[in-house]
């Protein structure tokens, strides 16, 4: 490998002007750099957790060469990790000559604001997303604002000014999209394959050239805080006042970004994030598509990845319960080391994982399930979008020809230390005939799989009860009746 | 604002009263140019403080080692109870229970015991850990549950309202049954948290940005901690980024010490907690556990009705005695109760003292009249909704309130019977039947439930307010009045009032930051009363210059009074027209005084607090709320498919702002009684501290079809502004009819014989139980 060159600045554009920070430290937000060393004071802090969206602006970035604009939580998002991009904040949107921009004239004209305090995070949300979807359904529009939170509109005035932005000016008239390809040769430009190192001893942060360079970094600095979407570490820094030095940020990393699909199984790079994932897997695992669209807000899809969802080992993670229910496998690689695992293994008790000094997760590996299996994912929250999960059930049954269960996984998040398999109600399913006989019996043992807590989300009472009631769910579904099993705000697409 | 040219010729001015005009800085809120108080440029050397909170529930403090957090870095100064100059004390009601920091003693977990100063805030956040607390823990009661609302210890003194003898009543009534209900309090959530920045001037003087929607009280209570007269005091705030009741009294603290710190060090001090501190350290909404029991006949004409009130009030009593008052006064909603007995019990509690919130208890009575309401339609086998219009208030008879007010204005009739005629009520009752009969597992459920809303402070002396109007020598014009703007649109609709008042250009109004040194003794932005008394305050001082230019005209053109007419942008002067401006500047030449203050306070209300009688409301306000759900019965889980709203405001001065705080208000309603609920964990701490598990509605739960109405044939009873009415929160328990058809829902498994009895807020885990509890009740 050819030596790599070092790097001691990020380097990004902050609207219309090209930035380059020598002293970064290791846990400093976006936010905080925005209000407080560049005066930009449009965009808010009203949780600094990821939650709220005040804080949201556009993140430009080169998803394999192509120029993607995403909203993020600035209050969470290190200044570190936006080497090469282009933030985009509400300072920068303009109109003709005086005018609001029309994502801006739409919210002044349908009443859109009220206190204001929230307003330039949804407009930056609308904004990304009428880029990208310049007449938006009103399910795309809710799903564009699940990360913004409004406490004077009652949000119709909100979503009645997103379905009339095209009216006001053409997306594709845009000044980001004018600058589109100038911008694009900038961040390519940007790119130079080096290392980036800044600061030493207990304020350190790293940016690796590649996975590669991860691998060596990791090999040297087995102790150091990897940080890919900073959905989970931007808290341990904002709420906690955690030290994060020295902390890798592997987001957006070459390498480890790429989604793959071979003989029917899907590969997952740990730094592909929910956002980009969704689009394959909603695809060839449709029925992980409506479990992504309640995983955080747009912002969090947007930063945040499936391996971090794995890596940090949460128990009410919603993505290992389904990839565990299909079987899935975990890379994990140190220096040039890989070894691969099945991804229930890796979750060893609460707070431990199997990864060793050194090691990180490199890629998940899902089968896409062949036909005839019955695949289905269920998530209980006290709200229904940008909640975190109470329980979540994931179901994968193989039935025999003769109609009885050949084979079953049923796994859970939020019912145990860790995702967990029900193994003894998979046992009181296996081999016997797919009824409700069958799946009453079976419902009996969930008392002996799991004894979860109670807690703010829910009582340990109504985990136990609704865990059980959503096998008696998925028994329905797969009898292919039209009567509704679940409510749901839309109509199934 | 652009220089501005007034058309001479216009027929009507631009941005009169009845207008829909846009909220005033609306340009501002979409380009993020609206000045917040972080926003604020700081001044040089701007100090930062954090709170540092306990981490006991009840307790003496044995040992505060403060000495890590003195030693850290960037850290000026700790101030403990004994830095406090003046008085330790910002209890607003004067009963001295409520300390600016707790000294020796802590009665709720994450209580303020000291407050670290810093030259940054992360320095000041970082070193606020390194505090070694020692405690010795106390017998602690967080939950009311738990407690004897006739025995165990009161914050302040309760209320009784009586009418009528409602225990012979009750027992004389062919039918009757008791029951209670548990009412979850309420995070305000305001996207701006607290924060207040305090600059020291020369003296004693200090001049505060407070993010409050109660300028004069956080001048008195700063000028009480400091030990120094109110004028050296300034409070100035020009917006809120959302307050909701939470700005009224709970910015107190953080602006008396932003102002203890400024006068110690000569600097600027600026406080803005973290969310989750703010979550932890300020006041919610009041939860309640409601006792009722009720005497009716087999039609389900209710005869008589005793309620007790009882209310975790938390550790002090802040505003908790007319909270738990306004239940009481709303415990009837739209119901004519023939004889009434209703009690309040403000308990104290180890728990955060809990506050002013949109509807100040007002909505938790009107929650424990419709579960009575419920009680009897489900013990007689009716629509709850034939209940409902049965027992509803007379018109001529059966209108005396349970505190001896005559409902004179009463609506609810039309309002209801129009609302169940546009949303179909009737049909769809039968389609949700048919539904429920062939769903196995998803319910439906419909409820149309309305409201009542009395209007004006229960402290009357409140019911006052000023106005300082200034025009200038081009006839533009300068307002101020003590109202303050938290997303609202009062400062608009006040504008409004001054360029109808003149007959200019609302552009020509300009709208000027809340300050307690233009405008007195001021009220707290609350109640609702906002446009009601600062429009009429404003109007006041409008109409006072108005009234000498129309002299100095009639004088110096030799015409009499009434030839002197305000046009738009004109005045007429017998045959002859001038420009506005023009007048002002011969009015000014010719030595008229061009500034008023104007003052305004609501005529006819009394209210007699030891006997519980009198006239606390000026007027009320009404509406009523429709609404569907679908509710899966396996999991307890949600939609709301559709609600109608059909709500009065009078002559909206405003329509577009009204019906913004009239979806808003329905959705925050909503979310009270649904996903926000306040969880505390066996050591009384309390766990939903930040958005990631205190659920407030997102756009995905609005109401799949949301129609919302503003009736346009009411008119205000009383000389109000303009004939308008309150907006602020009558609106609020419009979301009750989202609690009332989930309890439908959820009855539907029990063949609807059975009250569900859910209890609020009826999260997924509520429904379910509540659905489990009919299961095993129709198995027996």
């Amino acid at each position: 490998m050819a030596k790599l060159k070092t790097r001691n600045e990020i380097r990004f554009i902050l609207n219309g002007e090209d930035i380059a920070l020598t002293t970064v430290a290791p846990e400093e937000t976006l936010l905080d750099w925005l209000r407080l060393n560049r005066s930009l004071r449009g965009t808010k802090e009203g949780c600094a957790e990821g939650d709220c969206g005040a804080c949201t602006v556009l993140v430009g970035r080169l998803s394999a060469g192509r120029l993607v604009y995403e909203s993020v939580n600035a209050c969470i998002r290190f200044l570190g990790s936006l080497d090469g991009t282009h933030v985009v904040t509400v300072e920068h949107l303009r109109g003709d000559g005086e005018k609001l921009h029309p994502v801006q004239q739409a919210m002044v004209d349908f009443h859109g604001s009220q206190c204001g305090f929230c307003t330039p995070g949804f407009v930056m949300s609308l904004y990304a997303l009428w880029m990208r979807s310049p007449e938006p359904s009103d399910a795309a529009i809710e799903k564009a604002l699940q990360g913004n939170l409004c406490r004077c509109t009652g949000y119709d005035a909100i979503v009645r000014a997103a379905r009339a932005i095209s009216s006001y000016g053409k997306a594709a008239k845009d000044p980001l999209a004018a600058e589109r390809k100038a911008i694009t040769a900038k961040l390519a430009a940007m790119k130079d394959d080096s290392r980036v190192e800044i600061g030493s001893g207990k304020q350190r942060l790293i940016v690796p050239a590649n996975a590669d360079d991860l691998a060596s970094v990791l090999d040297k600095e087995p102790g150091a805080t990897i940080v890919a979407g900073s959905t989970d570490v931007g808290l341990w820094v904002t709420k906690h006042m955690r030290d994060i030095s020295p902390v890798i940020f592997i987001g957006n990393l070459d390498g480890l970004c790429t989604i793959s699909e071979n003989k029917g199984v899907i590969s997952i790079g740990a730094g592909v994030t929910y956002s980009d994932a969704f689009s394959i897997l909603a695809k060839r695992i449709p029925t992980l598509g409506p479990l992504f669209d309640r995983i955080g807000g747009e912002q969090v899809r947007n930063m945040g990845t499936i391996g971090g969802n794995i890596a940090n080992g949460s128990p009410i993670g919603d993505t290992p319960p389904p990839l565990i229910a299909l079987g899935a496998q975990l890379t994990l690689r140190r220096g040039k080391k890989r070894r691969t695992i099945p991804l229930e293994d890796f979750f060893i008790a609460y707070g431990k994982q199997d990864r060793q000094p050194g090691e990180f997760v490199e890629a998940v590996h899902v089968s896409v399930p062949a036909k005839g299996k019955k695949f289905a994912v269920y998530k209980i929250t006290k709200r229904r979008d940008e909640d975190i999960t109470a329980a979540l059930g994931a179901f994968y049954l193989t039935l025999a020809k003769d109609g009885t269960v050949a084979d079953v996984r049923i796994a859970y998040g939020g019912m145990a230390a860790t995702p967990k398999r029900a193994f003894g109600v998979e046992k009181a399913l296996l081999g016997k005939p797919w009824t409700e006989a069958t799946v009453e019996t079976a419902m009996a043992e969930y008392a002996k799989d799991f004894t979860p807590l109670t807690d703010m989300r829910a009582s340990a009472e109504y985990r136990a009860l609704a865990a059980k009631n959503l096998l008696l769910r998925f028994f329905v579904e797969t009898t292919g009746t039209k009567a509704p099993f679940q409510v749901s705000r839309y109509e199934a697409a | 604002m652009t220089k501005h040219t007034p058309n001479l010729k216009a027929q009507k001015i631009s941005g009169g009263v009845a207008t829909d005009q846009r909220h005033d800085s609306a340009h501002k809120h979409v380009s993020g140019t609206a000045v917040y108080i972080d926003d604020m440029p700081e001044p040089a050397g701007t100090l930062h403080g954090c709170l540092g909170l306990c981490t006991a529930t009840h307790a003496t403090i044995t040992k505060m080692d403060l000495s890590a957090v003195r030693a850290a870095p960037g850290v000026v100064d700790v101030l403990t109870a004994k830095d406090v100059p003046g008085e330790n004390d910002i209890s607003p009601t004067g009963r001295h229970d409520e300390p600016v920091l707790a000294d020796g003693k802590v009665q709720f977990y994450g209580q303020p015991i000291f407050c670290v100063i810093a030259e940054t805030r992360e320095q000041a956040r970082r070193a606020t850990r390194l505090a070694k607390v020692e405690y010795k823990e106390l017998p602690f009661v967080t939950d009311i549950g738990d407690l004897d609302p006739r025995k165990d210890k009161l914050v302040t003194p309760p209320l009784t309202l009586k009418r009528g003898d409602a225990a012979a009543a009750i027992k004389a009534a062919p039918r009757r049954l008791k029951g209670q209900m548990r009412v979850g309090g309420q995070e305000h959530f305001y996207l701006e948290g607290h924060i207040a920045m305090a600059v020291p001037g020369e003296d004693e003087d200090v001049t505060i940005y407070s993010s409050t929607q109660h300028p004069s009280e956080v001048q008195h209570m700063v000028s009480h901690a400091l030990g120094v007269p109110s004028n050296a005091i300034t409070v100035e705030i020009r917006r809120m980024g959302g307050g909701f009741g939470g700005k009224e009294t709970q910015g107190n603290q953080f602006a008396a010490l932003a102002a203890i710190a400024a006068k110690k060090h000569h600097r600027a001090v600026k406080i803005r907690p973290d969310r989750d501190d703010d979550m932890i350290a300020t006041g919610k909404r009041h939860d309640f556990l409601v006792d009722y029991e009720v005497g009716f006949d087999d039609d389900g004409n209710i005869l008589g009705v005793d309620f007790m009130f009882a209310a975790r009030c938390g550790f002090s009593s802040d505003l908790s005695g007319p909270v738990t008052d306004r239940a009481l006064f709303h415990c009837d909603n739209t119901y004519f109760w023939p004889a009434v007995h209703a009690q309040s019990a403000p308990l104290y509690t180890n728990t955060v003292s809990n506050t002013a919130f949109r509807g100040f208890g007002g909505p938790q009575g009107m929650v424990g009249a419709e579960r009575v309401i419920d009680e009897v339609a489900f013990a007689v086998g009716k629509d709850p909704l034939e209940i409902r219009k049965q027992n509803f208030y007379g018109t001529s008879d059966r209108n005396i309130t349970p505190y001896h007010q005559t409902v004179e204005d009463n609506i609810i009739h039309r309002i209801v019977a129009e609302l169940e005629a546009s949303s179909d009520y009737t049909r769809r009752r039968r389609v949700i039947e048919a539904f429920n009969a062939n769903s196995r597992f998803i319910k439906r459920g419909l409820a149309l439930t309305p409201v009542k809303f009395g209007i004006s402070f229960t402290a009357t002396h409140y019911n006052q307010a000023g106005a300082l109007v200034h025009v200038y020598t081009d006839g533009s014009v300068h307002l101020n009045h003590g109202g303050t703007e938290m997303g609202q649109g009062l400062y608009l609709k006040v504008a409004q009032v001054v360029a109808e008042e003149f007959q200019i250009d609302l552009d020509q109004v300009k709208i000027t930051a809340t300050t307690t040194g233009k405008v007195p003794n001021t009220s707290a932005t609350a109640a609702s009363s906002g446009s009601d008394l600062n429009g009429m305050a404003a109007q006041n001082g409008a109409r006072q210059i108005k009234d000498r230019l129309t002299d100095f005209a009639a004088e110096k053109y030799q015409v009499p009074r009434d030839q002197v007419v305000f046009l738009p942008n004109r005045v007429r002067i017998g045959n002859q027209e001038i420009a506005f401006a023009d007048l002002v500047k011969q009015a000014y030449m010719a030595r008229i005084q061009l500034s008023a203050a104007g003052f305004y306070k609501t005529p006819k209300i009394h209210w007699n607090r030891d006997k519980g009688q009198g006239r606390p409301f000026y007027y009320f306000a009404y509406g009523a709320s429709c609404s569907e759900v679908s509710v899966d019965t396996l999991t307890g889980e949600y939609v709301v498919e559709r609600t109608d709203i059909l709500h009065e405001t009078g002559r909206s001065l405003n329509r577009a702002i009204d019906l913004g705080q009239i979806e808003g208000g329905f959705i925050q309603g909503m979310g009270w009684l649904t996903t926000e609920e306040l969880w505390w964990d066996g050591k009384g701490r309390l766990r939903t501290h930040a958005p990631s598990t205190y659920k407030i509605p997102l756009a995905s739960d609005r109401p799949k079809i949301f129609n919302v109405t503003l009736a346009d044939w009411p008119e205000a009873s009383e000389p109000t502004v303009h004939r308008s009415k309150a907006v602020g929160e009558p609106p609020f328990p419009l979301g009750m009819s989202v609690l009332h058809a989930l309890s439908d829902a959820a009855a539907s498994v029990a063949d609807h014989k059975v009250c569900p009895r859910l209890d609020a807020p009826a999260t997924p885990e509520r429904v379910l139980m509540a659905i489990e509890r009919l299961r095993a009740k129709t198995r027996v």
